[in-house]
């Protein structure tokens, strides 16, 4: 797994990934104006003073957009991380230990999945004070019932190897067999399910921001700026489809990188399948 | 006479794809020329990979995942299949040339009765009516032997026999009349005293219909019941090609002497030991209702190998389970060295685990494809002796000495080593353990014959070298004469015979064992025949030939 043996496609993810980190980091540097000054008119057009135009409030959209990464990115890639932490440890433990243990765990993933994740966010964070943390840990818990679902299926397949039994046959603790027998073969298709994850987290993260209980104004995110500019599409502006490019943009070179993971993962097994 | 297929200097490549992009071409069959005629049955034998399935597929113009026809004609009745096209191909697949593949439940359609399956090509093709079809397909169900020919293809794919699915595959092949069959390792699946009728009935069939076929199989000793002709084939290459009679009886290959000299080991069985490594009793087990061992006892004696033989089905598996403590049994015990085992796997120490280990059937998910060769063997000296770092390494390259494997497959993934390489590795992990007792559950059955008999011979000096004893579980009478000093015969979970080899292996016999013994093909012209004249299988219907004529 090295960047020689890279194709194209995983090298364009990667090298547009890396410039969203870069706005994140410097945003102060690059960015034209200040993220929350408002310095022209109402959806002003593209070009001239404001590369990109203005927005709602007559903000620089560029600007925002630049700083809107930092918020986005945090918020999704962090809620996902954790999602994913939670999610396949409690999956793999369950289908480790089976019996009740996997039978309480995978009830109450269905009595937290039954009901909508939206309305169940928006109960949540109206009772909890408002804080990014406490956000990100919200939208986690809210993913990790998915990635529980995922992560147990793939587990399960994997469990009832011979070398799974040879493990326990062996001796071998829980942990062992979870992060040394299962969780490498279950990598690749939990992989493809980050990559979608980390696209829907972009996505609850701005409905929840639409909502007034996700990322507060004025702080940017792409989200809410779709949100905030949406009535100008209306009018002809451009001004929310920008922020909905970058989302998309994001998204895309995720995917071609995870792609890329997943062939590399899995081509130990498919070695000989080409043959 | 005409050759029904003739196929002349015959090449097959395929282009690999690496994951990083690069291809390579590779030659699956390389300069094969046979001919074929009417009534004729060619044995295609070889081990995996040798291009047998290959070739085979090629006389229906049909190659898997971008394989390609560089070089050379195939021939059918004279035309060139190559130079039909997609249409031309498409009358020809089905209606003059068929196909059986080695897995008939995975050919069939769940969902349709059998009847309409087996009927379907020919009225696809537009061979014959409907009503026609049905009749044709009746009388080759009762030629092949199947029971209430008229009725049969009224049943679900589930509700008959994997022999008899088989069986109807073959009618399936032959509805259309077809001047050519494929068959690609039709009882390789089938137990024992299954593949006999099958084999039976396959042979009357062919003598019934006058088709040409090719015979696929590794299995040298069935091939030599069925096809007039043999072709032993090796890397995509002509080994030998000739008479059955001159390839069993007077094979000029060093390859092909190789393949009929197999299996004529035969061990001295040692002298019964009353020290008991490990002993059951009074065994009953099962999943949840439903019991698969009822009453077994047995003794292994300390550095003995106790062969349990059976069909499938037999409880062989589950008597491994039982003794391993993955399954816990509902009446009965299990004891080591004299003392008693616990039931379940978590009742027992680590030391009473270190002592049995397993070598499993498929070495593929035996072992963890993400572990290299040096984890894998070198895991259990970290967990039961505590070893690390040099040590370790040095331990672990004396086991790849063990079994005749050297320290470069160190860094090895298991996807990268050969089927007959894996089983070794998994052998190795079992002795790292230094375990006083190894199950072995049918460790060579995947592997091709050579490649069984070089797994047996480690698994005997191994004993000798290291005083281990063997619970074997096989179907294979030929490996039981070969390795056992006691054997068990199971039937639908009993134990009808027990004892040390010369005993369980000479009469007088059971009825069971009986059927066992006789069912076991030998490499020997005729005996088929020679073991049906004491056991009909095939059952002919009179008057139900059907004469069609193709226009």
């Amino acid at each position: 797994m090295t960047l020689r043996s890279m194709p194209m496609s995983a090298r364009i993810g990667l090298a547009g990934i890396l410039l969203v980190f870069a706005c994140a980091i410097f945003a102060p540097v690059i960015a034209p104006y200040d993220e929350s000054a408002i310095v022209g008119e109402v959806w002003a057009p593209m070009g001239g003073d404001f590369l990109l135009g203005t927005d709602n409030l007559g903000r620089d959209l560029l600007s925002r957009l630049i700083y809107g990464a930092r918020a986005t990115l945090f918020v999704a890639l962090s809620a996902t991380v954790i999602s994913f932490s939670i999610g396949m440890f409690l999956s793999f433990t369950a289908v480790v230990s089976g019996g009740v243990v996997d039978q309480l765990l995978s009830r109450l993933n269905d009595l937290l999945m039954s009901v909508p994740a939206l309305i169940l966010a928006l109960v949540v964070l109206a009772v909890l004070p408002q804080n990014i943390w406490i956000l990100i840990v919200v939208m986690a818990v809210i993913d990790s019932t998915r990635v529980y679902r995922v992560g147990r299926a793939v587990a399960l397949d994997v469990s009832v190897m011979d070398f799974v039994e040879a493990a326990w046959l062996r001796g071998e603790g829980k942990l062992w067999i979870i992060f040394r027998e299962i969780l490498p073969n279950t990598l690749a298709p939990l992989l493809g399910e980050f990559g979608l994850r980390f696209a829907f987290s972009i996505l609850f993260l701005s409905t929840l921001s639409f909502l007034g209980l996700g990322i507060q104004p004025p702080i940017a995110d792409w989200g809410g700026m779709v949100k905030d500019n949406k009535d100008g599409i209306i009018f002809g502006v451009s001004a929310s489809l920008t922020p909905g490019a970058a989302i998309a943009f994001l998204v895309v070179c995720v995917n071609l990188v995870v792609d890329w993971l997943i062939n590399t993962t899995s081509s130990l097994k498919g070695a000989r399948d080409n043959a | 006479m005409p050759e029904m297929l003739s196929v002349k200097n015959l090449r097959i490549e395929v282009t690999a794809r690496q994951p990083d992009g690069t291809a390579t071409n590779l030659v699956l069959v390389d300069d094969v020329s046979f001919d074929v005629g009417k009534g004729r049955v060619l044995g295609l034998i070889g081990e995996s990979g040798a291009g047998k399935s290959t070739i085979g597929l090629s006389a229906l113009a049909y190659g898997r995942g971008g394989v390609r026809i560089e070089g050379g004609q195939i021939l059918l009745d004279g035309q060139d299949i190559a130079k039909l096209g997609l249409r031309g191909i498409r009358a020809v697949r089905g209606a003059r040339v068929a196909y059986v593949a080695q897995s008939a439940a995975a050919a069939f359609n769940p969902a349709h009765k059998l009847g309409r399956q087996v009927i379907e090509a020919s009225i696809r093709h537009g061979i014959m009516t409907r009503a026609e079809a049905t009749k044709r397909a009746a009388y080759l169900f009762g030629i092949l032997g199947l029971p209430d020919p008229d009725t049969f293809g009224e049943r679900f794919p589930h509700q008959v026999s994997g022999g008899q699915l088989q069986r109807a595959m073959t009618a399936m092949a032959l509805c259309a009349n077809p001047e050519l069959i494929v068959f690609d390792e039709p009882t390789t699946a089938l137990d024992v005293t299954t593949q006999i009728e099958v084999l039976a009935a396959i042979k009357h069939a062919i003598v019934e219909t006058q088709t040409a076929a090719l015979y696929i199989t590794h299995d040298l000793a069935v091939v030599a019941q069925i096809s007039d002709d043999i072709m032993v084939l090796r890397h995509g290459k002509t080994v030998e090609y000739g008479s059955t009679r001159q390839i069993i009886e007077a094979p000029r290959e060093d390859y092909t002497k190789a393949l009929v000299s197999i299996r004529q080991t035969m061990r001295q069985e040692a002298l019964p030991s009353d020290d008991a490594q490990l002993r059951v009793a009074g065994m009953t087990a099962g999943y949840s209702a439903m019991d698969v061992l009822h009453d077994v006892s047995l003794i292994l004696p300390k550095g003995q190998t106790l062969a349990v033989v059976g069909e499938s089905g037999s409880g062989k598996s589950t008597l491994a389970r039982v003794i391993t403590g993955l399954l816990q049994p509902k009446a009965g015990a299990v004891s080591f060295n004299g003392a008693a085992l616990p039931p379940a796997r978590k009742d027992r120490s680590r030391e009473q685990l270190r002592r049995i280990q397993m070598i499993y059937q498929m070495a593929d998910t035996a072992m963890n494809p993400r572990q290299k060769i040096r984890d894998i063997v070198g895991r259990p000296l970290t967990l039961y002796f505590g070893m690390r770092g040099k040590a370790k390494t040095e331990r672990v390259k004396e086991l790849l000495d063990q079994i005749e494997m050297g320290p470069q497959f160190l860094d090895r993934f298991p996807a990268e080593l050969s089927g007959g390489q894996k089983q070794r590795i998994a052998i190795a992990r079992a002795l790292a353990a230094k375990p006083e007792l190894i199950l072995c559950d049918e460790p060579t059955s995947a592997l091709d014959p050579l490649v069984a008999e070089g797994i047996l011979k480690l698994l005997l000096r191994l004993q000798e070298e290291t005083a281990v004893s063997y619970l074997f579980i096989t179907h294979d009478i030929a490996i039981v004469r070969a390795i056992a000093d006691r054997v068990a015969v199971m039937h639908r979970g009993k134990v009808v015979r027990e004892g040390v080899k010369s005993a369980v292996l000479s009469p007088p016999f059971d009825d069971y064992t009986d059927l066992l013994l006789r069912s076991v093909p030998e490499m020997e012209i005729g005996w088929l025949e020679r073991v049906l004249d004491g056991r009909r299988v095939v059952t002919q219907v009179p008057g139900a030939a059907m004469e069609l004529e193709r226009s």
